[in-house]
């Protein structure tokens, strides 16, 4: 009986093997860089929103300070999205009747609150407490980018657990002094590192790691 | 998959080979169950399976062909999972946004509850409008921070889905509009016959604005009638009252006074009005004496009990005795007190131990406490009063006051009378507000049956027409507003007001009783806010601002100074002659009512947390049962599920036998509550109706019980031998004596040997979270276990998923008992919870590292790592860890999800929990305490268990901290660690459980 594979076959085998090896790693990294991705992580596009609200315009235009919307930020671990009432507060008076701000009347004549989409969305197994970290030294821009330069707003960081805790052991490398936390436009110093030792000891910042400190 | 051979065959419990095994015991020996002491099978199953053979079986009924299509089909399409592209998620701000309110932040609102009429206070967290969780009220003077099962669990209520949404006419939906305009027609016919025809029938109540809307009513209507019933009510204490001092007084005892206690069969800690202001003071003075403030000692406590309670089981001599012989034996005691008494044809209780009793009692003059129990006959309440006053403890331990409730009458009477007027046609307006008569009613009075002679009839209940015995009924229904919803006010044990003050607007369209009562006032339709509002206006004194005493009464939980004054009724001299000759011990076989110690009279049936909270002792979940002592299962053959007919005064009604340690012979006992044909979705099924057989005349008790074998069995379902640590010295107890005279004591009750460890040690800087449970002062009373549920997401699973083992409370509150007597056994409360081990088996087996240690020394859960592979649990030696086997929370009901608490994660099917020292409240106390630049003060993290906790057994704290109070319990000599053999050096530590006994009774039997 002749020989049911000829020579050229050890080549296929190899091939195959090799190739089988080599597509599931090609899969493997293909994935890690997936989940790492913009698309997945849902950085740098803004989502459609009911209202095309711009912190361009709001903040950097105006110099209307983070807190005067986001109110709770200092207090809760909700830096709080403000209620209709606060947008009326001026466009009462201002932009009246401009068609973009239709739904804010609306909201405010009917009594039906806005619905805005999440912008930055947690998983809701973890907990992540907003008063703790500005009272401490880590300014909005570390996390949110630089928003007085976003027309539409968008998530600036990964927000991906390496994320948090590229920080959360290394505080030093993004801590700054209190008075600058709400200074969008704050560029870390040269000496960063040694301010930021300074810094940690000063402020008492005890960056936990422990898992209970964001999950429960 | 299949079912078959998983049965374990049940035999015959061999209660004569248990008790010989129990007199030939060496040393102490410890039991959690008589099929623990039998070695049966089954408990040997749940001793050496972490998980019962059952809960790792597939119980549905799908055969292993479907199931392995289901498995290849989810395996093949496991990965389009990830196609789905998740939809943004949306905020939902405010329009105008609540003054006060931050988000994110909860509020704390001061407000206050009533269970048969006496108030607790309470402060209800409110996450952005939706009342969570209950707390204690530290300013109100029975709170003091503590809560019982029942106030943690009405917020549950609140949110039932079965709670009836809408006013009803003969079963069809109306409106209150239409009701309130039928109503007033009603009324307004019976003005000219000065409301002759007018009834009202409420629950006990002490609400100063319901008492005068009820008096404004009758100045209209001067021959309207108002009656009260409640199955569980005061009528003896009343009559007791009525014999001794002629007229109604109500009692306070002054626990925190007393050195030596006698309970008539007083279950003062557990289901008896003041239970968590008695739990506390009882508690402050049941530390050892070296432990105590001041010069005090620890106190004695005596009792006597027909049924088994958690009460009896912190006495340092409990005596078993039927409730028909109580009478007697008081009368023995009072006779020797110097109180001129006749007496009873020979006694059951031996002679040594009332000698000693009396002696103790004689010693402490002015700071003794006899308590009689509220299904004692007046005769038994008359007694004790004149044994106080014969004590010298009027004034002192004793106080007396005029009634808290609003015009206590007898409830029982009064019911009858009413059902009598009804049946002769005297009744036209019938207005029924809140409880469930038809239901509750005793068995001789056919209320239910004459409630439509009343041409207008309403009945104000939490459950709807379908649900409820009464509002299917009355011609109207009008759904009652839960506490939490409606303004109010009630009186607590002593007199203090408190103004009930809503979180929510009503979820439905109910009314309160208040609301409804002011239909009959000019202003019909008048909100509970106004009438209360108005009641208090009328009694601030006029130079004081009422804005600034309102405010200030509303926010702090209690209206300052309505403390009923002590008064001192004098005894009537002819008591002997008014107490007459006592009741004759029935022969033959007793039967006794008791409100069940989870759902009390029925009306919380329907709360999922409560009907599988493990009642105290038994451990019984989801039923009620017939309880019988060994010995009387002995002589009848009866064994534990065995459906009997209990036949009495020519009624009968099937019950399943439970056979309970500690009940005395020749009587069984039931609860009520459990039975009711309608309700709701949780109660379906569950138990048998125990009101059948309770009669007016004897309302707690009666003889002549006959009890009949049906061959048949029913499944009762108890976890007291779930999760057992068989074999150890795991709750200790020492005598107080030996205690004082060896401190060391407590650690000669087992081997400690010196402990070396191959695992690096590790320094906690900071804080080091510690617990103290100290065994003394827990009561088992359960709030802790009802609070951590509240707190912390803890889902319900059913009595079917209870029996295979996979209840998923993160406290247990295992029961031991010991000593040689099966009859009258000692018995010993120890709540167990994750021990924060620093080694923690755990840890190391976890392959996905899912648990793993905090920098405080916390044994962390991560849920979202966790992928069930239930290693942890397995080498757990304290069995504390808790799988979801299924998906037990149920995400389909809407009004369910408001009571969950947004700080903690709600836990999918597949993983793995346990008490996390409630680490939801270390972060927000520690991210507080880190803004002010200052460490966390000691007591300002309270874990839910120890704020609920009325006894102070449960302390939470820093153990880097010496001064802690955590640390000056954890000093204490008689602190040790459960399986600290084992090296986990647990985080939480225990302190031995100490008895008080008479030395004069030990060693004749007398301290069992």
């Amino acid at each position: 009986m002749p020989q049911v594979f000829n020579q050229s076959s050890n080549f296929l085998a190899r091939l195959t093997l090799i190739g089988g090896a080599a597509t599931a790693a090609a899969i493997a990294l293909v994935a890690f860089m997936l989940v790492r991705s913009d698309y997945a992580t849902g950085a740098n596009t803004p989502p459609p929103q009911p209202v095309p609200f711009s912190h361009k315009h709001h903040s950097g235009g105006d110099g209307i300070d983070c807190r005067y919307c986001h109110t709770s930020v200092e207090e809760s671990y909700y830096a709080g999205i403000p209620p209709t009432q606060t947008c009326m507060n001026c466009h009462n008076q201002l932009w009246a009747n401009s068609p973009n701000l239709a739904p804010v009347r609306d909201s405010w004549q009917t009594g039906q609150p806005i619905q805005w989409a999440r912008v930055h969305d947690l998983p809701d197994f973890v907990y992540f407490n907003h008063s703790i970290h500005v009272t401490k030294g880590i300014g909005c821009s570390t996390c949110h980018g630089d928003v007085t330069q976003m027309q539409l707003t968008w998530q600036d960081k990964p927000l991906t657990m390496t994320w948090c805790l590229d920080c959360h052991s290394q505080p030093e490398k993004y801590v700054r002094p209190k008075e600058a936390v709400y200074d969008m436009a704050y560029q870390a110093p040269a000496n960063q590192i040694e301010l930021g030792h300074r810094l940690v000891r000063e402020y008492g910042i005890e960056s936990k790691l422990s898992c209970s400190t964001c999950h429960r | 998959m299949s079912q078959e051979g998983l049965e374990v065959k049940e035999p015959q419990l061999d209660l004569a080979a248990i008790r010989e095994r129990l007199a030939n015991s060496k040393g102490r020996e410890y039991w959690r169950s008589l099929d623990s002491l039998a070695d049966t099978p089954a408990f040997r199953e749940f001793l050496h399976r972490e998980f019962s053979n059952n809960a790792t079986q597939w119980l549905d009924h799908v055969s292993r062909r479907r199931f392995l299509k289901l498995m290849g089909a989810s395996m093949g399409l496991a990965g389009l999972t990830a196609c789905g592209i998740s939809q943004p998620e949306k905020i939902v701000p405010y329009v105008r946004e609540p003054e006060d309110m931050v988000q994110g932040k909860p509020l704390f609102y001061a407000t206050a509850t009533a269970l048969s009429g006496y108030a607790l206070g309470l402060l209800v967290e409110s996450h952005e409008g939706r009342p969570t969780k209950i707390e204690g009220n530290p300013e109100h003077p029975t709170s003091q921070g503590a809560t019982d099962i029942w106030a943690q669990a009405s917020v549950l209520d609140l949110y039932d889905p079965d709670r009836s949404k809408v006013v009803a006419k003969r079963g069809r939906i109306s409106t209150y509009a239409n009701f309130l305009e039928e109503f007033r027609a009603a009324i307004g016919a019976e003005r000219p016959r000065r409301g002759a025809g007018i009834r009202v029938l409420s629950t006990s109540t002490s609400s100063p604005t319901l008492a005068t809307q009820m008096r404004a009513m009758r100045q209209t209507f001067p021959d309207a009638r108002w009656y009260q019933y409640e199955p569980i009510n005061e009528d003896s204490a009343l009559a007791g009252a009525q014999l001794a001092f002629g007229r109604p007084v109500h009692s306070v005892y002054r626990f925190s006074e007393a050195d030596v206690i006698l309970s008539l069969d007083a279950d003062f800690l557990l289901t008896m009005s003041g239970r968590v202001q008695y739990g506390r003071e009882f508690a402050r003075r049941r530390r050892p004496s070296p432990e105590q403030q001041g010069e005090r000692a620890m106190n004695r406590f005596y009792m006597v009990e027909s049924t088994p309670t958690n009460t009896g089981a912190k006495a340092d001599h409990r005596l078993p005795l039927r409730a028909g012989e109580v009478e007697g034996f008081a009368r023995q005691v009072a006779a020797r007190l110097g109180v001129n008494v006749p007496q009873a044809e020979g006694g059951t209780v031996p002679e040594a131990w009332i000698e000693a009793l009396v002696a103790d009692l004689g010693a402490a003059r002015g700071r003794s406490l006899i308590i009689p129990g509220y299904n004692q006959p007046p005769a038994v309440h008359a007694l004790a009063h004149a044994m106080n006053q014969s004590l010298g403890n009027v004034g002192r331990t004793v106080l007396y006051t005029e009634p808290v409730l609003a015009e206590p009458a007898p409830q029982v009477a009064g019911l009858r009378q009413l059902t009598q007027e009804l049946a002769a046609g005297q009744v036209h307006v019938l207005v029924i507000l809140g409880g469930d008569p038809a239901y509750t009613a005793p068995a001789d009075v056919p209320f239910q049956a004459n409630i439509s002679r009343a041409a207008f009839s309403v009945h104000l209940g939490d459950y709807g027409p379908d649900n409820s015995a009464t509002s299917a009924r009355t011609v109207w229904h009008v759904p009652r507003s839960h506490y939490l919803e409606a303004w109010g006010d009630t009186r607590a044990i002593d007199g203090t007001a408190s103004i009930q003050q809503p979180l929510v607007e009503p979820l439905y369209t109910s009314r309160s009783e208040i609301e409804i009562m002011s239909a009959f006032s000019s202003r019909p339709d008048a909100s509970s806010y106004e009438t209360v509002r108005s009641t208090w206006r009328a009694q601030v004194a006029p130079n004081l601002d009422f804005e600034v005493y309102w405010r200030r009464a509303v926010h702090d939980g209690v209206v300052p100074n309505t403390a009923l004054p002590p008064i001192q009724p004098a005894l009537s001299g002819d008591l002997a002659s008014r107490l007459g000759a006592p009741m004759p011990v029935s022969a033959g076989l007793e039967l006794m009512f008791h409100p069940d110690p989870s759902i009390y009279d029925g009306r919380y049936a329907n709360n999922g947390w409560l009907q599988e909270l493990p009642k105290p002792l038994t451990k019984l979940v989801w039923d009620n049962a017939a309880l019988v002592s060994p010995a009387l299962a002995e002589e009848l053959q009866l064994n534990n599920e065995d459906v009997v007919e209990l036949r009495y005064q020519g009624r009968t009604l099937r019950a399943a036998v439970w056979i309970y340690p500690g009940m005395p012979g020749n009587s069984v006992s039931v609860w009520l509550g459990y039975g009711q044909p309608l309700l709701g979705r949780v109660s379906a099924g569950t138990g048998f109706n125990a009101y059948n057989l309770r009669t007016a005349a004897a309302p707690w008790y009666g003889g002549g019980l006959e009890i009949a074998k049906t061959g048949e069995k029913y499944t009762l379902v108890n976890t007291q031998d779930h999760h057992t640590l068989a074999g150890r010295e795991i709750a200790r107890h020492v005598d107080a004596e030996e205690y004082e005279r060896n401190p060391e004591a407590v650690h000669e009750l087992a081997h400690e040997p010196e402990q070396v460890s191959l695992y690096p040690e590790y320094a906690y800087n900071g804080h080091a979270w510690g617990m103290a449970v100290d065994m003394t002062t827990c009561i088992g009373c359960n709030a802790c276990v009802v609070a951590c549920q509240s707190e912390n997401n803890i889902p319900i699973v059913g009595k079917d998923q209870v029996s295979n083992g996979r209840e998923m409370h993160w406290i247990r509150i295992d029961t031991y008992y010991t000593g040689t007597d099966l009859d009258n056994p000692e018995t010993i409360m120890q709540p167990m919870f994750c021990q924060h081990c620093e080694k923690a088996p755990c840890e190391y087996v976890c392959p996905v590292v899912a648990t793993s240690h905090s920098s405080e020394g916390l044994n962390d859960m991560t849920y979202n790592r966790c992928v069930g592979t239930r290693f942890c649990s397995n080498n757990c030696p304290y069995k504390v860890r808790r799988f979801n086997w299924l998906q037990y929370h149920d995400k389909s009901i809407e009004s369910l999800k408001l009571q969950k608490n947004p700080d903690v994660t709600v836990r999918e099917r597949g993983v793995m929990e346990k008490c996390t020292y409630c680490t939801q409240r270390i972060s927000a106390a520690r991210i507080n305490a880190s803004k002010e630049n200052r460490p966390i003060r000691d007591g300002e993290v309270l874990t839910a268990c120890q704020a609920a906790c009325p006894a102070d057994a449960l302390v939470f704290g820093n153990i880097n901290e010496q001064g802690s109070h955590v640390m000056a319990l954890k000093n204490q000599p008689r602190n040790y660690s459960v399986l600290g053999e084992l090296n986990t050096v647990p985080r939480t530590t225990y302190l031995a459980m100490i008895r008080n006994p008479n030395p004069r009774l030990i060693g004749e039997g007398g301290s069992e």
